[in-house]
């Protein structure tokens, strides 16, 4: 097994690195980076945890592997914030509503609303679930989460219009 | 038990920029040696498990231009590259239509993650009975198109699946794309499923139909279905009694019982029994076909 050198954009900044093959992206941005907002939950594509975003995509991290990120722009949680620290719309929504409990799901949820937001700003119910089906939260908390995305998702398009 | 591993076996990882550069890698070589690569969401799932043997490296096929896009030829045939993903197939106004129950099928494929990620040829190459994008495309009579050192052949859909997680596809051989022809303005299709949960659930039955109806009579009809055989199946049959008719009330309901009969689901499937399936195969080929002829 040789490793591969690649090179990419993580959360605005280019990075480069040399990665075994058998390395997935979840466990290269876990390990060789620390950003540990990206978490394996499952493993293979059922829970969203791992949720991140490839070239404005969302996808689990725990199927990708890590030399595929080669001249991609990636995006995790902690890329989310802004630079003095702001949280962007989507968290703030999450921590005014509460839309957490054990907190688990909560950074591949926050990656999924950002994505469904950035497409529709102004998601139904239905649209919602749709968009959030890949993303498990196991403490059932739906109804807070659902309550965070329609607040994200006024606090985003006031954002816009301003 | 299923041991699962997070870690995953070793294995080198190629990128060949061309067709020819990626045939030369696997054409003639072993079987097992290479494993081809493109949305990964069953392959590394599958290494990860040890379901399968890990090859000694996987072939990504992602940066070969050839593979990729969406596209209507000249002859109208509707080309849908090996790399093109669920999520580009499902918001595709190429396939948009006359294709609608390809659009349906591919998003009841998983989540939004995997959409983006997985691949349609690949969701057909791992010929599982209840792949969401396997009764449409047979409904609207596609073509797999591979290629290996052999030269480039066709294989219609309805002789490409030999049973669960089996093809005619050899080893050493690659899709190129799958092609679907061209239908007259007035074909028509639709994707029904049913499974145990809204989303992100395995078909307990899927149901596609393409129909070209005028004026209430079926000119044509191809009726698909999914997860209620060990392969996905054509309903021939039932076919044959619609082809020419009238779709009124009396014709649908013994096509819809037919179509129920050539169904051959899995007595032993803890998900279904045979009988529900094969009751919600006649369901949904009803609806299917006067949601058609409405």
């Amino acid at each position: 097994m040789t490793d591969i050198t690649c090179k990419f954009t993580l959360n605005g900044r280019t990075e480069q690195v040399s990665i075994a093959p058998n390395t997935t992206l979840l466990h290269m941005l876990r390990e060789s980076f620390m950003l540990t907002g990206v978490r394996e939950g499952c493993g293979h594509g059922e829970c969203g945890s791992c949720s991140i975003i490839v070239d404005g995509k969302l996808m689990n991290s725990c199927l990708i592997l890590a030399v595929e990120a080669e001249g991609k722009e990636i995006q995790t949680v902690e890329g989310l914030a802004a630079p003095d620290g702001k949280l962007h719309p989507v968290q703030q929504a999450f921590v005014d509503e509460s839309g957490m409990q054990c907190g688990a799901c909560t950074s591949g949820m926050v990656l999924s609303v950002k994505t469904l937001l950035d497409a529709n700003p102004d998601p139904t119910r239905e649209e919602m679930k749709e968009a959030l089906a890949g993303n498990f939260c196991r403490c059932t908390g739906w109804e807070l989460i659902f309550k965070s995305v329609e607040e994200a998702a006024i606090a985003m398009r006031q954002g816009a219009a301003r | 038990m299923v041991v699962f591993y997070r870690r995953m076996p070793e294995f080198d990882y190629v990128r060949p920029r061309s067709l020819d550069e990626a045939l030369d890698l696997v054409g003639d070589a072993e079987a097992g040696r290479y494993r081809l690569f493109a949305g990964g969401t069953d392959i590394l799932e599958q290494l990860k498990t040890r379901k399968v043997e890990a090859p000694e490296a996987v072939v990504d096929l992602k940066n070969i231009p050839a593979l990729g896009g969406i596209e209507r030829e000249e002859n109208g045939t509707l080309r849908i590259g090996a790399t093109a993903t669920v999520a580009e197939v499902a918001a595709s106004p190429l396939v948009a239509g006359g294709g609608t129950a390809l659009v349906q099928g591919a998003r009841e494929i998983a989540s939004i993650q995997i959409q983006n990620r997985a691949t349609i040829a690949g969701n057909i190459c791992n010929a599982v009975s209840s792949a969401d994008s396997a009764p449409p495309l047979l409904a609207l009579d596609a073509r797999i198109v591979c290629t290996g050192t052999d030269g480039e052949r066709s294989i219609d859909i309805a002789d490409f699946f030999e049973g669960p997680g089996r093809s005619t596809l050899r080893p050493g051989e690659i899709v190129k794309d799958i092609r679907i022809p061209a239908h007259a303005g007035n074909w028509q299709s639709v994707y029904l499923k049913t499974a145990p949960r809204g989303k992100m659930d395995l078909a307990w039955v899927g149901v596609a139909v393409a129909a070209a109806i005028d004026n209430g009579v079926i000119e044509d009809i191809r009726i698909a279905l999914g997860a209620v055989a060990p392969t996905p199946i054509r309903a021939r049959r039932a076919e044959e009694t619609l082809r020419g008719q009238a779709a009124v009330p009396d014709l649908v309901n013994s096509a819809a019982e037919t179509a129920a009969g050539e169904a051959n689901p899995r007595a032993d499937s803890f998900r279904a029994s045979e009988d529900y399936r094969r009751e919600v195969v006649g369901v949904l080929v009803r609806r299917a076909i006067n949601q058609l002829a409405a």
